[in-house]
């Protein structure tokens, strides 16, 4: 009894997280097990029948080798240029509080108003892209209708839109670290390379650990743009797993099929996550 | 030979000047202490020695060559820092042969210089710690470990022992002190205590401000303080500071009657150090106790003489109450004379020969 006190504390927290995050995905794995229903046939227990459907589907074949090459392009380097922004906004430069701003708004504009942003740059002949290239005498070109160069597209406008995020952890770390170790190694002629490579990067393992798993999670959870851009167009060549699992469930209404893709959508999240977590921290190191 | 020589060295902040015009020479193989009180400019200069922070104005020679404009690593000098600035993520051993490696020693070298040098500051258990699972005097060899297996000449190092208890600096100070000697280094050593100052300077330079106060040996900064400021600096407890007045018999302490010495008074300032002080049965300069402190080998008496507090260190426990009379003496030679007006000691000639209140 002299614990009611605490349970009743949790439990306004408990009764949101268990109603809109546990229940659902337990629910979620539930439904994958059994058919969609309908009015003439009723909802029934399929077993694996709608991972086996997962198989055969070339289209949710092509979704995850488009997600796997957005994530391959967008993550190391989105983080690689965060790192390089870090470093040089924390150094002494002038207006360095302006810099900072600058590279940290893309941050705070929602993915609707970057992705309507960024169609202006890809439209084609009106679009900025096209209006500087045709300066060299290109021809005119559609960035986001060519299935070879959409994906290409959205990882760029995504490494633009996360940077300044993740430079900002960077930032914080960095400022962390004392000045004083940058002094020692100097001293000792060590260059400023040398420095980075030996001293500043490992010291950083902590945060690129924390960036490289937020990296990972939003390239699959990061679909907004595709509603403004292209709808997973041309001919799927720039839907994403999670885009795919909308238009399934709300397209289609075939919520049976799309609770399979997203048991295999988290599973997917929850297998990279422990894998980074066990790879990186043998290499991180904790204060 | 590792000589440094600071000429007319001046740097500026902006509009703040935080070191004036100072010169001054570190002898080869010399301890020299720079002391003053914190934001006085000793670190600055110490930065400035060190490459760290660029001269606006002056030069720094090291061993006749004007060094002014080179990096750090081209002075060929070793520093340890105040916060140690060890690398965390690095074991005791990469720690100290982080330079070596910066400079391609060879591996074999490597080895043969961290083993000396390991033994020689106590480390030879403890090369596969990290800095965190060590205590704050194993981090502060680490630092030492570092600064001389660089074999450098110069090791400069900014307030090394501040961040450790009393009883661990003590151990240190004299273990610094030793290495230094056994090694011949030259060392500029930046601190704010005057205990550490006196105990392992060689020469003290004392800064106030930014510019030179005094400068000497220990000795000549207890015995002979240039200024009120270095008088009240060197010493635990300070020197007694009082200002005196006329009489018709000659100067005496602001508001008391007995003469202390012939001539005028006003205007000028007494110095005498709490352990010059004597308690007398008779003559001298009558006080009141005000309070008394038992420090264990000797007792420190507040007292008030005329319009003036000043304290005496007896030897032993004594038990006076506040509020009894007593009766002070010292020796002329144990008394300074400042200008109240400047702080700067009064030439030698004018300083006061004999010494009416003397008890005996």
């Amino acid at each position: 009894m002299r614990n009611v006190y605490g349970w009743l504390l949790l439990t306004p927290a408990a009764i949101l997280l268990v109603g809109f995050t546990h229940y659902p995905a337990f629910a979620t794995l539930f439904d994958s097990f059994f058919s969609t229903g309908t009015v003439v046939r009723p909802t029934r227990f399929v077993g694996l029948a709608n991972y086996a459907a997962l198989g055969d589907d070339p289209i949710f074949w092509q979704v995850l080798r488009n997600n796997l090459y957005f994530a391959a392009a967008t993550i190391p380097t989105s983080i690689a240029i965060a790192l390089l922004m870090a470093i040089w906004v924390n150094d002494r430069l002038p207006a360095r509080a302006l810099v900072r701003m600058s590279y940290f708004t893309p941050t705070i504009l929602p993915m609707v108003a970057v992705a309507n942003l960024w169609l202006f740059f890809y439209t084609p002949q009106i679009g900025l892209l096209d209006k500087f290239t045709a300066l060299f005498g290109v021809a005119s070109h559609n960035w986001l209708g060519d299935p070879s160069t959409v994906m290409g597209c959205l990882a760029l406008m995504t490494v633009w839109k996360e940077a300044g995020f993740f430079m900002i952890f960077y930032l914080a770390a960095l400022q962390s670290l004392s000045p004083e170790l940058e002094e020692a190694a100097k001293v000792e002629g060590a260059s400023r390379w040398y420095y980075f490579r030996r001293v500043t990067f490992p010291l950083l393992m902590p945060t690129t650990l924390f960036v490289l798993v937020n990296a990972t999670i939003n390239s699959f959870k990061l679909v907004d743009h595709l509603f403004i851009l292209t709808k997973g167009g041309p001919d799927n060549a720039s839907n994403l797993l999670l885009y795919y699992i909308y238009q399934v469930a709300f397209s289609f209404f075939d919520t049976a099929y799309a609770s399979a893709l997203t048991v295999v959508l988290l599973a997917l999240l929850a297998g990279l996550a422990i894998v980074q977590f066990q790879l990186v921290e043998k290499r991180v190191h904790y204060r | 030979m590792s000589e440094i020589v600071l000429d007319k060295v001046t740097k500026r902040f902006g509009k703040v000047t935080a070191v004036d015009s100072v010169s001054f020479r570190a002898q080869a193989g010399k301890f020299v202490v720079l002391l003053g009180p914190s934001g006085c400019g000793k670190s600055t200069l110490l930065r400035l020695i060190a490459g760290l922070e660029d001269v606006s104005d002056g030069r720094i020679l090291i061993d006749g060559a004007d060094v002014s404009r080179l990096s750090p690593e081209k002075r060929r000098v070793s520093m340890v820092f105040q916060s140690y600035a060890l690398f965390p993520h690095l074991t005791t051993e990469e720690n100290i042969v982080f330079g070596l490696k910066v400079r391609r020693v060879p591996e074999e070298e490597r080895r043969r210089r961290l083993a000396h040098v390991a033994a020689q500051v106590g480390l030879a258990e403890l090369l596969d710690r990290k800095p965190q699972q060590l205590s704050g005097g194993q981090r502060q060899r680490v630092a030492l470990a570092r600064a001389i297996i660089a074999e450098n000449r110069i090791c400069l190092m900014d307030e090394p022992l501040s961040n450790l208890d009393a009883q661990l600096r003590h151990g240190m100070r004299v273990e610094i002190r030793g290495l230094q000697q056994r090694l011949g280094m030259t060392v500029v050593y930046v601190t704010h205590d005057q205990v550490e100052a006196m105990s392992m300077a060689d020469r003290v330079v004392l800064i106030r401000d930014g510019r030179i106060e005094q400068e000497g040996s220990p000795e000549e900064l207890y015995a002979r303080p240039a200024t009120t400021f270095a008088a009240r600096f060197i010493g635990t407890p300070a020197m007694n500071l009082v200002a005196l007045s006329d009489s018709p018999s000659g100067a005496v302490v602001r508001g008391s009657a007995d003469a202390l010495f012939e001539g005028r008074g006003e205007g000028f300032v007494l110095g005498v150090r709490p352990e010059h002080v004597r308690l007398a049965d008779s003559g001298g300069v009558a006080a009141t106790v005000t309070s008394s402190e038992y420090h264990g080998a000797d007792t420190i008496v507040t007292v008030k003489v005329g319009d003036e507090t000043l304290l005496v260190r007896a030897p032993g426990q004594l038990s006076l109450a506040a509020g009894e009379p007593v009766r002070l003496a010292w020796d002329a030679a144990s008394q300074h004379l400042f200008d109240a007006a400047t702080g700067v000691r009064v030439a030698g000639d004018r300083q006061p020969g004999r010494l009416a209140a003397a008890a005996d």
